[in-house]
């Protein structure tokens, strides 16, 4: 098994901060629009951005949720192995706010499909947007595309593409995984 | 990670770390169930039947609603009203529902085992919704699932199991799933409505109401059930009511504030009073909100060990 760093240390906080500096150009204070980070992995990417925006904007309010998609997914009862639902977490109201979505890696697309879906049930959103740290190209089952992605990455099926946090795994480390 | 059991027939098939799984899916979707769009999609291919050999209200639209919000198909039989009234075994009406490719049965069955029974005979997975004066197993985890809900925990809390022990499924069930969850158990009752040797199963045994409300932080208060009293136990329901009967002057006679539940449906003014059921210290509503969450995650997982 050999694993290649794609992103690691200076690069990635720069990232974040540029992914920061895209949002703020199409949301500008954020009065009308609200982060959800998809569970498990997105919350992370979620948290470090709304994080990152209060800083950059202190004077807004900056609401971030957690949305997990458990019930959504369209392959219960196909995985052989029990989907356990994680938390999820929206304080606030969706309906008529610009929603972006945040997940850490984007791949086949079915995970967002199942956000979408999940979204819906609180409500209708004026604007949906999907921001991703990576994007796994050439690869996705449905067609989604992201509106803000971190890095673009080409890799194949018996690859894997594993983002570890600082909050979490001790280090911000975007790594390809040969298997 | 799932259950450890296809079938729920039973408590005694459950292990804490089973229990403790579907109260925290339980959770997640009582979360659900208070937002604007009460459904998720998971059971979209699952078939579900509801059998129901005996008088239900609460149970099967509990379970039905839980079904339609796991947005499963549902099919509904009736014994009263099915060709069990001309003749029909158990086996073959069930095979004949199972014909038209249904994936899960939830059933009530007037006799004590049926469930076991049918598991042994049929491909499809089997939910006991009640059989006979057995085992009612989701009714006691949405119980101990609003004991913690009110309590943040089950373990270290007294329940007070209170009126027909002799012929509740309910009490059984609660029995074996509270003292598995590490809570105090007691049953009370007259002593012809107590079972025997019901002390070995671990729970304290007490004929003074009194003294078991003193007793305990939570009293279940059951229904009295007459439909399966062949003989008469106690001489009348006005002396039953007299001496078990749970009124607003008992409760507030107690030095500390009691939790009062009933699985329903309630007798009014026999087990238990208007102004009890409906005061603040009642969770019964409750009991009701939560066993749709509760049935939906009992179904949840079943299902999603299927295939």
């Amino acid at each position: 098994m050999q694993n290649l760093t794609l992103l690691d240390g200076q690069k990635f906080d720069i990232t974040i901060q540029r992914l920061c500096r895209q949002l703020i150009e199409n949301h500008n204070d954020f009065s009308n629009s609200v982060i959800i980070g998809i569970q498990p992995r997105g919350i992370f990417l979620a948290k470090r951005i709304a994080e990152e925006l209060r800083k950059i904007l202190p004077s807004s309010t900056i609401l971030q949720g957690d949305l997990d998609i458990t019930f959504y997914r369209d392959d219960f009862r196909r995985k052989g192995e029990q989907l356990v639902p994680n938390q999820t977490r929206i304080d606030f109201i969706t309906e008529g706010k610009k929603v972006i979505m945040m997940d850490d890696v984007l791949w086949t697309g079915r995970t967002i499909r199942a956000a979408m879906d999940a979204l819906q049930a609180f409500g209708r959103p004026e604007k949906v947007e999907l921001l991703v740290l990576v994007d796994r190209r050439y690869s996705r089952h449905i067609p989604v595309a992201a509106d803000y992605t971190g890095i673009e990455v080409d890799s194949i099926a018996s690859q894997k593409v594993v983002v570890s946090w600082k909050e979490a795994d001790k280090e911000d480390r975007i790594i390809l995984i040969n298997e | 990670m799932g259950l450890s059991t296809r079938h729920l027939l039973g408590i005694k098939d459950l292990k804490v770390e089973d229990i403790q799984l579907i109260f925290e899916t339980a959770d997640t979707f009582k979360s659900v169930l208070n937002r604007p769009i009460k459904k998720v999609p998971s059971l979209r291919d699952v078939t579900i039947a509801n059998i129901f050999f005996e008088n239900s209200t609460r149970t099967r639209l509990s379970f039905e609603l839980a079904e339609k919000r796991l947005s499963a198909d549902v099919v509904n039989f009736s014994a009263s009203s099915s060709s069990v009234s001309k003749g029909e075994t158990l086996i073959d009406t069930v095979n004949n529902i199972l014909a038209m490719k249904v994936d899960l049965v939830v059933m009530r069955h007037p006799y004590a085992g049926a469930g076991v029974f049918l598991s042994k005979h049929i491909k499809a997975q089997i939910v006991n919704a009640g059989d006979g004066a057995h085992e009612h197993p989701t009714q006691a985890l949405l119980d101990a699932f609003s004991i913690r809900e009110k309590y943040g925990d089950v373990a270290g809390k007294k329940v007070a199991i209170v009126g027909d022990i002799l012929h509740s499924r309910v009490a059984l069930s609660n029995i074996l799933c509270l003292k598995m969850l590490g809570a105090e158990v007691m049953v009370c009752g007259p002593t012809t409505l107590i079972p025997k040797h019901i002390g070995s199963l671990g729970v304290k045994v007490e004929h003074d109401l009194l003294k078991a409300l003193n007793w305990c932080d939570v009293a279940n208060m059951l229904r009295i059930q007459l439909e399966r009293q062949d003989i008469k136990y106690f001489p009348s329901l006005r002396e039953y009511t007299m001496l078990y009967g749970l009124n607003k002057q008992i409760l507030n006679s107690l030095d500390k504030e009691i939790t009062v539940m009933h699985p329903g449906p309630i007798n009014r003014g026999v087990e238990i009073t208007s102004d009890v059921a409906d005061s603040k210290q009642s969770i019964i509503l409750d009991q009701v909100e939560n066993g749709v969450a509760i049935r939906m995650a009992v179904l949840y997982l079943l299902a999603g060990q299927a295939e």
